[in-house]
């Protein structure tokens, strides 16, 4: 675990643009995270469950056919295959550990996809706290199995009907909750943004997918890949993996955000690759969807996770600084790989990280490729049959 | 007279048990009703006047001024519009601006600062910039002798209270509970001490807001030592009520802030 600084900034972004009520709060947990991640105690037991309980280390898995499709070796990290179906349970389980730490009972979460809500109520299962997490309304249709998910793991799901009725506003709903009732709660943010030191604490617990990948792609390959490739929504499963790559020069790291319907509609989810003028949402300046009056615009995106006006702070660092670039695949694209994969190497991917693929699939230049596979389409089953217009799996 | 002098004056001349602050939102239920709410409620005895900016994301808010800011939005109200009203209202009565970071951000912090000057208006509120991330607007602010008020909260210890009192200009608000702005059924056990630590930590006076809805409340947080309420909520309430019978909202609103300030300015009966 890392013992630097825990950072505040990353060059202009971050900070902590939030109700004083909560500052106190955030303190106390950045002097939490500081000792629980120099404690053996604390990490042995969070590497246990994150070994026995959710099956780490996930596979590094060469996909043969999709590389034979591109011309170049592409490794996927199976992040798909943890216990819950994503990388979020890296996250979840290490701030209830904190949480518990604390003496915090009660675990507040929000989620677009679920996947973080689902995360969040299974480590509250296994570790007897009690769980709260908001959903607009919006995701709890185009995510229905989640939501029962959820319920059998006895979290309480509240329903969001604010704005679009999507992340953002289960994001604000989380936080107001938080402001409510800080003294026994604590926020488990499922991203790697938010006030500090949420941007630092979510980097350093997803971390582990990269610190393994790299670990892994010397081994089999006895080098290190040209590009890592995941999907940026907060930024959490990507920031996981560019972390244990940034003293490495030669290899680019690349973000790939949701465009949408397209960057050129207001209807996209992509304000890194948008760029504009940096602005605060939920707690830190950032990259950000914003009008001309700094009104915080809705974003759009089919896959729920990517559907977010916002981007974790480190990563406005790491563009600006030339370290990553950020590009974005649109929802019809992103559709397109969902489908590749699922044909091509029995891989169900969630829409999520099919952005991803469909960034590598469509840019075939290169010698060696690392992608986060964040998680498994289970999930958005649903969700692509709609928006195919079929009624049932395409005939074949 | 400056914004903070024009503020000092309005708590030393109010001869009321505090000084009553209503809180309405610019452009709801529209742009010229709010105009004549904010001067309802200065004929019906406000002694400052707190003005919302409508922001897509209000963290500090509870529901029903999250309503009036969405509502505001939606008509298309920007924050040219926001500072215009402020020009019309700040002769009135002093005039506080509500308005979360990122709209001042995005316009330009010295740009925002030189606006909000030029419209006669005497202070800043930002509910989500904390000490840490004050200097900037502070800085501004203190440049054309606006006063940038700070908030408390239950929450903050005493050294931390020390470093924000010492720094408040114009007034100190202290949040009198744990939680978003709306109305309660009563006032929370932690509102008498953080009212009573936030006057032990700053030479301004302090306010208290969030969930004071009635005169009683009104009364209760004079007893405690408050030197000024601030009432939101219950103030938009009367107004969206009012809005969806049909009626002009200003009367209704001047109503409530009239009853206020009577129970401010009598003995209250026991
Ligand atoms: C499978 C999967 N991948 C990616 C994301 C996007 O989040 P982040 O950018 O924090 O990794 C989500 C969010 O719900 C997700 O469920």
């Amino acid at each position: 675990m890392s013992t630097e600084a825990i950072e505040h900034r990353f060059g202009p972004y971050g900070g902590q643009y939030v109700p004083e009520t909560l500052m106190p709060a955030l303190a106390e947990l950045e002097a939490a995270w500081e000792q629980a991640r120099r404690d053996p105690q604390f990490t042995d037991e969070l590497d246990r469950l994150l070994g026995d309980y959710a099956g780490r280390p996930t596979p590094l898995y060469l996909a043969a056919r999709v590389s034979d499709v591109v011309g170049h070796p592409v490794y996927l990290k199976r992040e798909d295959l943890m216990h819950t179906g994503s990388h979020k349970l890296n996250n979840a389980l290490g701030q209830c550990l904190l949480a518990r730490r604390m003496g915090k009972r009660r675990v507040i979460a929000e989620t677009g996809a679920g996947q973080h809500g689902v995360a969040a109520a299974t480590a509250c299962a296994l570790l007897d706290l009690e769980c709260v997490v908001y959903m607009g309304s919006e995701d709890i249709r185009r995510q229905a199995p989640n939501v029962q998910r959820m319920d059998l793991l006895g979290a309480t799901v509240h329903t969001v009907e604010t704005g679009a009725r999507t992340l953002k506003e289960a994001v604000s709903a989380a936080i107001r909750d938080w402001v409510a009732n800080v003294e026994d709660s604590h926020y488990a943010i499922g991203s790697a943004v938010g006030p500090a030191p949420y941007p630092a604490l979510v980097r350093d617990l997803q971390r582990v997918i990269g610190d393994e990948a790299r670990a892994q792609i010397l081994e089999r390959e006895g080098r290190l890949p040209e590009r890592v490739i995941a999907c940026v929504g907060g930024g959490s499963n990507s920031i996981g993996m560019f972390r244990a790559f940034y003293e490495d020069a030669e290899v680019a790291l690349v973000g790939v955000e949701a465009a949408g319907e397209g960057l050129d509609s207001t209807r996209h989810g992509a304000p890194l690759t948008a760029g504009g003028r940096p602005g605060v949402l939920h707690g830190s300046l950032s990259a950000v969807l914003q009008d001309e009056d700094g009104q915080i615009l809705e974003a759009h995106s089919i896959s729920a996770g990517l559907d977010y006006p916002g981007a974790g702070p480190e990563h406005a660092f790491l563009r600006d600084s030339g370290r990553a670039r950020y590009v974005a695949v649109t929802d019809r694209d992103a559709l397109d790989a969902f489908a590749r994969l699922s044909r091509l190497e029995g891989i169900v991917p969630a829409l999520e990280p099919a952005h991803a693929l469909h960034w590598a699939l469509a840019n075939p230049h290169a010698e060696l490729d690392l992608i986060c596979l964040s998680g498994r389409g289970d999930k958005d089953l649903a969700q692509v049959r709609e928006a195919r217009g079929d009624d049932g799996p395409a005939p074949r | 007279m400056t914004g903070i002098e024009q503020i000092a004056a309005a708590f030393a001349g109010h001869g009321k048990r505090a000084a009553l602050m209503p809180y309405l939102m610019a452009g709801f239920p529209d742009l010229d009703s709010s105009r004549r709410i904010g001067l309802a409620a200065a004929d019906a005895g406000a002694d400052l006047l707190e003005l919302g900016v409508p922001f897509s994301d209000p963290l500090a808010d509870g529901p029903m001024i999250h309503m009036a800011g969405t509502r505001a939005l939606e008509a298309g109200v920007h924050t040219a519009e926001v500072l215009a009203l402020a020009r019309e209202l700040a002769p009135a009565a002093p005039l506080v601006l509500m308005c979360y970071a990122n709209p001042i951000l995005a316009r330009g912090v010295e740009r925002f600062a030189d606006e909000l000057a030029a419209a006669g208006a005497s202070g800043l509120i930002v509910p989500d910039l904390p000490l840490e991330e004050a200097p900037a607007v502070a800085g501004a602010c203190e440049d054309r002798g606006l006063a940038l008020v700070p908030l408390v909260a239950p929450t903050t210890p005493d050294d931390r209270l020390e470093a924000i009192g010492r720094r408040a200009r114009g007034f100190l608000y202290a949040v009198s509970l744990l939680g978003t702005t709306g109305e309660r059924h009563g006032l929370a056990d932690s509102f008498a001490s953080v009212v009573a630590r936030a006057a032990a930590h700053t030479d301004v006076p302090v306010a208290v807001g969030f969930g004071i809805a009635t005169g009683a409340h009104a009364v209760e947080a004079a007893r405690a030592g408050a030197d000024g309420v601030i009432v939101g909520s219950r103030l938009i309430r009367a107004a969206a009520e009012a809005h969806d019978r049909g009626e002009d909202p200003a009367p209704s609103v001047g109503a409530v802030v009239e009853e206020l300030a009577a129970a401010l300015a009598t003995e209250p009966s026991r």
